[in-house]
């Protein structure tokens, strides 16, 4: 494949944040999920870069460095600081799937998004835009999916941040033009959910005794016996 | 500038309910913000029927008949839950020092809902839902017991989910509007006009993302397990907040993008509207047979009503549109009472379970009255407002030859109608199981309950020139012709 040196170093960027999120789904220490996901924050800023050298746009380079501020610094920050160490040195046992099934329904999905992404991306000459739309679109899906295999509360909220990882990737190539102040309000957004979770599940955890919510399952609806 | 105040108001309600001296005084403030709030609404109304929109901020604050209408509902509903909930919470809460919180929230929640119609770029009214699930995710979690906070988790795992979804959705709406735009700016108006020329492929992906993201938020099936959890577990006035206009502003971006994707001869989308609108419909009408907790009746009830705004939008002719918005008003002024009147019932009894409630007449008249009013009202008898609102989409779709799905929609309309009303008739008459010893009702709930039944007392019978003329407006930028 032939192209520039940005363009390249791109692709590998995608190629190591979809391993990052196959490596999110494989791994059980808690802490482990969330050291992979920095470091797909940081392939994500380090996209951002590359695509603003070769478009030559400062407010890539703005949004490169909010990713940095947000999703590398401050959420790990505000979850340390809002929920006790257990929480981190967890090893998670029971997941809903085991972790080769696990993989393997992460590889579908990968395939499907390359499915759904592609007849977006058929007419686009721009080889940014047809890596990072797929690679982004599996990004989200394989999020999901560790959102839906996991119990532990860290993982579950690592995962819809790590969708939104996703939903980035691909952004930052189709809607770069952005007017500033809504990228800024998703940012905030994203910090928020982290602070509101975050706090929720420290309530769960007083309360209920457990770092797993997915485990509460009173309510339900149960069928009314009819006198 | 009314509009801006609409939007502020409630941040600085937060605010003052916030800082300590203040916090003594938080449902004062509350209920204070709240009612300005409403007449500022009231007057943006009036600007909106006189110029058909409201400019605060070019290209960031902009207000049309669709959008005045959602901030019309969410205001009233608002202004008449912060007056419930004084009495109400100060019976139910255990930690009166804790209340404030429960205010202060209570206030961002009303903002993030009052952001969302009022501002005009697509983007931010993402940004604006996303506050809106946040906030609401607080306040179902507020009472800390497992229960609640289990709902709240459930609440908050499925709806976040749809965030990052509907997030690329408004990525590709914008590179599909980019791309003919010209360098305009992307505002709801713009891309509307901007619809025709954009790839049809784009914009039904980017449709597809929005409506599954934002559909999960609105309680569409099959994401709509959160509804009844959360709705069972929150403080009532909350509930009514919730179930009233909180699910109709996801609702009402998925509204905004169908008069978008209408626009585009090539993307077609009405047919999978009705049937993901019945499918909603459909599920929520067996679910009422069998529910056990009369909040947990009137969530599903929720769910039922916004598979019926769907299923109207779906149709896309001009009448069913106008049904669509009516439902829409119609919905929110009378799930609100109910959840005032379940409020009141459980304040009464401290039961939300149906089978152990017999012969409310006899232990509270006026509990036992509101709940057959509001419960008739809901399930859609005539003459009250949403049995005029669904008349008239029936009989949109019979007009443009959709037979199955008028059969389907009435058919399981009349089953959830059967279901709640055998429920309210178990639980209004025969006689008490044992002596109910019935509390005194707080004053502001009373007051509160039957100031909620006003509107929806006449909405039913005659709709007002300027409620009229707003509804024609919202439903013509419904329809994209």
């Amino acid at each position: 494949m032939t192209g520039s040196i940005p363009e390249a170093l791109n692709t590998l960027c995608a190629g190591l944040v979809l391993i990052a999120a196959f490596a999110m789904v494989a791994t059980r220490q808690v802490q482990g999920v969330i050291r992979f996901f920095i470091i797909q924050s940081l392939l994500l800023s380090a996209s951002c870069f590359l695509l603003g050298y070769s478009r030559s746009s400062i407010h890539l380079f703005i949004l490169g460095v909010l990713t940095i501020l947000s999703k590398v610094i401050a959420i790990p920050w505000v979850l340390r600081r809002l929920l006790p160490v257990d929480y981190y040195e967890r090893r998670e046992i029971s997941q809903v799937v085991n972790i080769p099934a696990s993989l393997l329904v992460a590889l579908l999905l990968a395939i499907a998004a390359e499915f759904l992404t592609g007849s977006l991306v058929t007419h686009v000459s721009d080889p940014m835009i047809v890596v990072n739309v797929p690679i982004g679109m599996a990004g989200l899906l394989i999020g999901a999916w560790a959102l839906i295999a996991r119990r532990e509360a860290i993982p579950q909220l690592i995962g819809i941040l790590a969708m939104e990882n996703g939903a980035f990737f691909a952004g930052i190539v189709i809607a770069n033009e952005l007017p500033f102040i809504a990228e800024l309000g998703v940012f905030g957004g994203v910090i928020l959910i982290v602070i509101v979770v975050g706090l929720l599940t420290r309530n769960i955890g007083e309360t209920v005794g457990t770092t797993e919510p997915a485990a509460m399952r009173e309510l339900r609806e149960a069928p009314v016996s009819w006198r | 500038m009314a509009l801006i105040l609409v939007v502020v108001i409630p941040l600085l309600a937060a605010l003052l309910c916030w800082i300590p001296p203040f916090r003594r005084f938080a449902w004062g403030i509350t209920v204070v913000s709240g009612w300005v709030v409403f007449a500022l609404t009231v007057f943006v109304w009036h600007e909106v029927l006189l110029n058909e929109r409201v400019v605060s901020l070019p290209r960031w604050i902009e207000i049309d008949g669709l959008g005045v209408l959602i901030l019309g509902i969410v205001s009233l509903v608002n202004a008449l839950a912060a007056v419930f909930a004084g009495g109400y919470m100060r019976r139910t809460e255990h930690e009166p020092e804790r209340l404030w919180w429960y205010y202060c929230n209570s206030n961002l929640f009303a903002f993030s809902l009052l952001v969302v119609p009022a501002v005009a770029d697509p983007n931010l009214s993402w940004v604006g839902v996303e506050l809106v699930t946040l906030f609401a995710i607080l306040l179902v979690g507020f009472e800390r017991s497992a229960n609640a906070l289990e709902a709240a988790w459930k609440y908050a795992v499925l709806t976040m989910m749809g965030a990052p979804v509907s997030l690329f959705g408004f990525f590709t709406l914008f590179w599909a509007y980019h791309a003919v735009s010209g360098g305009a700016p992307e505002t709801w108006q713009s891309i509307q006009a901007a619809a025709p020329n954009m790839d049809p492929n784009l914009l039904k992906i980017s449709f597809l993302l929005i409506f599954v993201g934002f559909g999960a938020k609105s309680g569409l099936a099959p994401v709509h397990t959160w509804l009844p959890d959360a709705h069972s577990q929150a403080p009532s006035p909350v509930c009514a907040v919730l179930s009233g206009v909180k699910t109709s502003v996801p609702l009402y971006v998925i509204l905004r993008l169908i008069g978008v994707v209408l626009g585009s001869p090539m993307a077609r989308v009405g047919h999978w509207m009705v049937v993901l609108g019945l499918i909603s419909v459909g599920i929520a009408a067996f679910l009422l047979l069998q529910v056990r907790d009369y909040k947990r009746m009137f969530a599903y009830s929720t769910v039922e009503h916004m598979g019926i705004i769907l299923t109207a939008t779906g149709l896309a002719t001009g009448t069913a549109d106008f049904g669509a918005v009516l439902q829409m008003l119609n919905h929110a002024i009378t799930k609100s009472l109910c959840f005032y009147v379940a409020g009141v019932v459980l304040l009464v009894l401290g039961t939300r379970e149906i089978a152990s409630i017999r012969g409310l007449f006899r232990i509270s008249p006026f509990a036992a009255s509101a709940l057959l009013f509001c419960s008739l009202a809901i399930a859609g008898a005539p003459p009250f407002p949403i049995f005029l609102s669904e008349f008239s989409i029936l009989s949109a779709g019979l007009r443009v030859g959709q037979y199955a799905a008028v059969a389907i929609l009435a058919t399981l309309i009349v089953i959830a109608f059967v279901a709640i009303l055998l429920h309210v008739n178990r639980m209004a008459f025969g006689e008490p199981d044992a002596p109910h010893l019935a509390k005194p009702l707080p004053l502001s709930c009373r007051v509160a309950v039957i100031a909620a039944a006003v509107p929806v007392l006449f909405l039913g019978v005659y709709i007002p020139a300027p409620i009229n003329d707003i509804l024609q407006l919202a439903a013509r930028e419904l329809g994209g012709h």
